[in-house]
């Protein structure tokens, strides 16, 4: 008998004669924040990301540009370009010196201040790890309430690789000391950018 | 980037000035052999720094985790909900894993069944081979730790690097994890300063915890780079899509598999949930009782391959078919391994987690291992005041104690009960049988506890005098107090 066979056939002799059903998950959402955008930043904040406020004037996206002013920029996203472009990118770790990264997230998520992002808008799924600095564009009107919500989406029927963003990457395994910037980016931000239709 | 480090160092102060406190090392015992608990403890104990760090740091995560719970009005519906999710797959594991298996293979993951450790270790071998893969990148998993993995690795010749924080610095340190979640948590900066000299070159000196956060960062990335695999756990795998759910807060998972073109999961067949709307339930949990975050830095959903990558997924029995059986013990099954009942237990804060002496430590520990190896993990049960902390703390709702107390009952019908504790029990058996008997040997036991010279209460016979201080003994029985107040009457 296979171990396939096996490990099935004594899971079915040995399984616990209990009649449980499955229960029926509600979405707990009777009592949603005022502002999903001021739920969703609070606590990207307090998980370590940043949230960058956009201006007014003929070039909303400013501040962005100017962020991505100098270092090797890869940029994911059609609203701004970088000076690495995708299409050279062969494999993953050619990521490796990048300094900022952009990607447009599929939607956030407000209780947690997640920002969830597909193998389709990364290209590359290693361009959400190995730069030093992620940026991630989201679309105000893509938060959803909770993850209860957030996991209704269709992406994770749809995309082999769904990753939720939470802040940068951490560690506090040392002493409980929280270090920004443990092995993937050093720093999150998130910029609320309309999505183009 | 000193920007960029958004510490909570606030309360800690600078390199100390005298020689740092040796880290407290536990000797393993050989398979066969029974695990002291209390003995190996004894270290821990005689090392104020290390113990005062400890108990600091992992009771800071239990109140975290109090003020996540707190800010969730269905706290109390969740873990009901987990827990009916859970028992209700346990009771349909094999209709869910075959789902899961199919769904798996349609999204184009080759999917592999190991009976027991040595099966896991040799699948994942082969396809190391197949591959001509020589080094491999994995993130923490407790699965791969309980199969002996890293050792099985050395002895054939491939390369492992572990790349989570923690658990590298255990992997360099050549110990077990002793948390399931932050596994050098016993460990000061300063032995963490010692490990990176003596196997990165780093100063011995320097135990500034950025700088060893860095310099773990700069090691293991070229090797990030250059793996031929990665490897990860499984929090969840999801029968309705055959995708796995992996939860970290370095990305260190996302970089194992996401850099390498060969990713391979190993996964513990408890791990199969019905459907992806029950990850809400899990996630929300996940991390709010590990750490006391909302949710952990990285949530990954993996459902294939990358394009023009392999993967594989290795589900894994390891003893677990089997204690579906046990009437008692088998709820244990539905731990999503979040350590909540680890940071809440006043002995494993107290005795460190490497006393146990097994892969999964504190009370979680002591009621999976005994199913492991019921000798070599007997005395386990009894590393526990029964307080029930543990089972009022899991998100799961896992009956830990009432579990803990059925091992020690099995345990003695096993005989499995050390010579001085079945010797006690019995002389406790006697005592207690005979009310008269019992209130003059209280009434004798409790100034004796007063009068008695410490060598005489503490030595090496009785066990209760190791490792605490016992309470001051009442001046006068209740029996002797109700006589004299009420009994008047």
């Amino acid at each position: 008998m296979s171990s396939r066979d096996a490990i099935l056939a004594t899971v079915r002799a040995n399984r616990p004669g209990l009649t449980r059903e499955l229960p029926s998950i509600p979405r707990f959402d009777s009592a949603p924040p005022v502002s999903l955008l001021d739920a969703f930043k609070a606590a990207l904040v307090s998980m370590g990301g940043a949230f960058m406020e956009l201006g007014e004037g003929a070039d909303p996206l400013a501040p962005l540009r100017a962020r991505l002013a100098s270092g090797l920029v890869c940029s994911a996203v059609p609203e701004v370009s970088g000076n690495l472009p995708l299409s050279k990118v062969q494999r993953p770790s050619d990521l490796d010196k990048v300094d900022v990264g952009v990607v447009r997230a599929a939607f956030g998520v407000a209780e947690t201040g997640s920002v969830c992002l597909t193998d389709e808008a990364l290209v590359v799924n290693a361009l959400g790890y190995l730069p030093q600095h992620l940026i991630v564009l989201l679309d105000p009107a893509d938060i959803v309430v909770n993850l209860h919500h957030a996991y209704d989406r269709p992406e994770f029927r749809r995309h082999r690789y769904a990753v939720f963003h939470t802040g940068p990457s951490a560690t506090a395994d040392i002493e409980g000391v929280l270090i920004r910037g443990a092995q993937g980016v050093r720093s999150l931000t998130v910029v609320p950018v309309l999505r183009r239709t | 980037m000193s920007d960029l480090r958004l510490s909570n160092q606030g309360d800690r102060v600078g390199p100390a000035k005298t020689a740092p406190e040796p880290q407290p090392r536990v000797t393993l015992v050989r398979d066969g052999q029974r695990v002291n608990h209390a003995k190996n403890a004894e270290g821990f104990l005689a090392a104020p720094q290390h113990q005062k760090m400890h108990d600091k740091r992992l009771w800071d995560l239990r109140q975290k985790r109090d003020g996540q719970m707190h800010q969730i009005p269905e706290w109390e519906e969740l873990r009901e909900l987990a827990s009916a999710i859970k028992e209700h797959t346990l009771a349909h594991l094999d209709e869910y894993l075959v789902q899961f298996e199919r769904n798996a293979r349609a999204n184009g993951v080759h999917v592999h069944w190991a009976k027991d450790a040595e099966e896991h270790n040799r699948i994942v071998h082969g396809i190391l081979r197949y591959h001509g893969a020589k080094s491999l990148v994995k993130s923490k998993s407790m699965l791969t730790d309980e199969c002996g993995f890293r050792e099985y690795m050395a002895q054939v010749g491939i390369e492992i690097v572990e790349t989570d924080l923690g658990e590298r610095i255990q992997q360099l340190d050549d110990e077990e994890p002793s948390h399931i979640v932050v596994p050098a948590v016993h460990k000061l900066a300063t032995d963490v300063a010692k490990v990176f000299a003596e196997k990165l070159g780093s100063d011995p000196n320097d135990a500034d915890i950025y700088h060893l956060a860095e310099t773990q960062r700069d090691t293991t990335r070229p090797k990030i780079l250059s793996a031929d695999a990665g490897m990860t756990g499984c929090n969840f795998a999801v029968a309705e899509t055959g995708g796995i759910t992996v939860c970290t807060n370095e990305g260190n998972a996302d970089l194992s598999m996401n850099v390498p073109k060969l990713h391979i999961a190993s996964v513990g067949i408890e791990k199969v949930i019905p459907k992806i709307e029950h990850l809400g339930v899990f996630v929300r949990m996940l991390s709010r009782s590990a750490v006391g975050s909302p949710i952990t830095q990285y949530t990954s959903h993996v459902r294939g391959p990358r394009e023009g990558g392999q993967m594989h997924i290795v589900l894994v029995d390891n003893g677990r078919s089997a204690r579906l059986k046990e009437e008692q013990f088998w709820r244990s099954l539905k731990c999503i391994r979040c350590g909540a009942c680890m940071n809440t237990c006043p002995v494993y804060r107290r005795s460190g987690g490497l006393s146990y002496g097994a892969t999964y430590s504190g009370p979680i520990g002591l009621i999976i291992d005994p199913t492991i190896n019921r000798h070599k993990y007997s005395e386990l049960p009894f590393a526990s005041s029964l307080n029930g902390s543990c089972t009022n703390v899991c998100p799961v709702k896992i009956n830990i104690h009432e579990q803990i107390a059925a091992w020690r009952k099995v345990m003695a019908e096993n005989h499995e009960l050390p010579f001085a504790k079945k010797a006690a029990m019995q002389a406790a058996g006697a005592l207690l049988a005979q009310p008269a008997l019992y209130r003059t040997a209280i009434a004798t036991a409790d100034a004796a506890l007063n009068t008695l010279p410490r060598f005489a209460v503490y030595n090496s016979l009785n066990a209760w005098g190791k490792g605490r201080e016992n309470p001051h003994a009442p001046r006068k029985t209740f029996h002797a107090w109700y006589k004299k107040t009420r009994g008047r009457k």
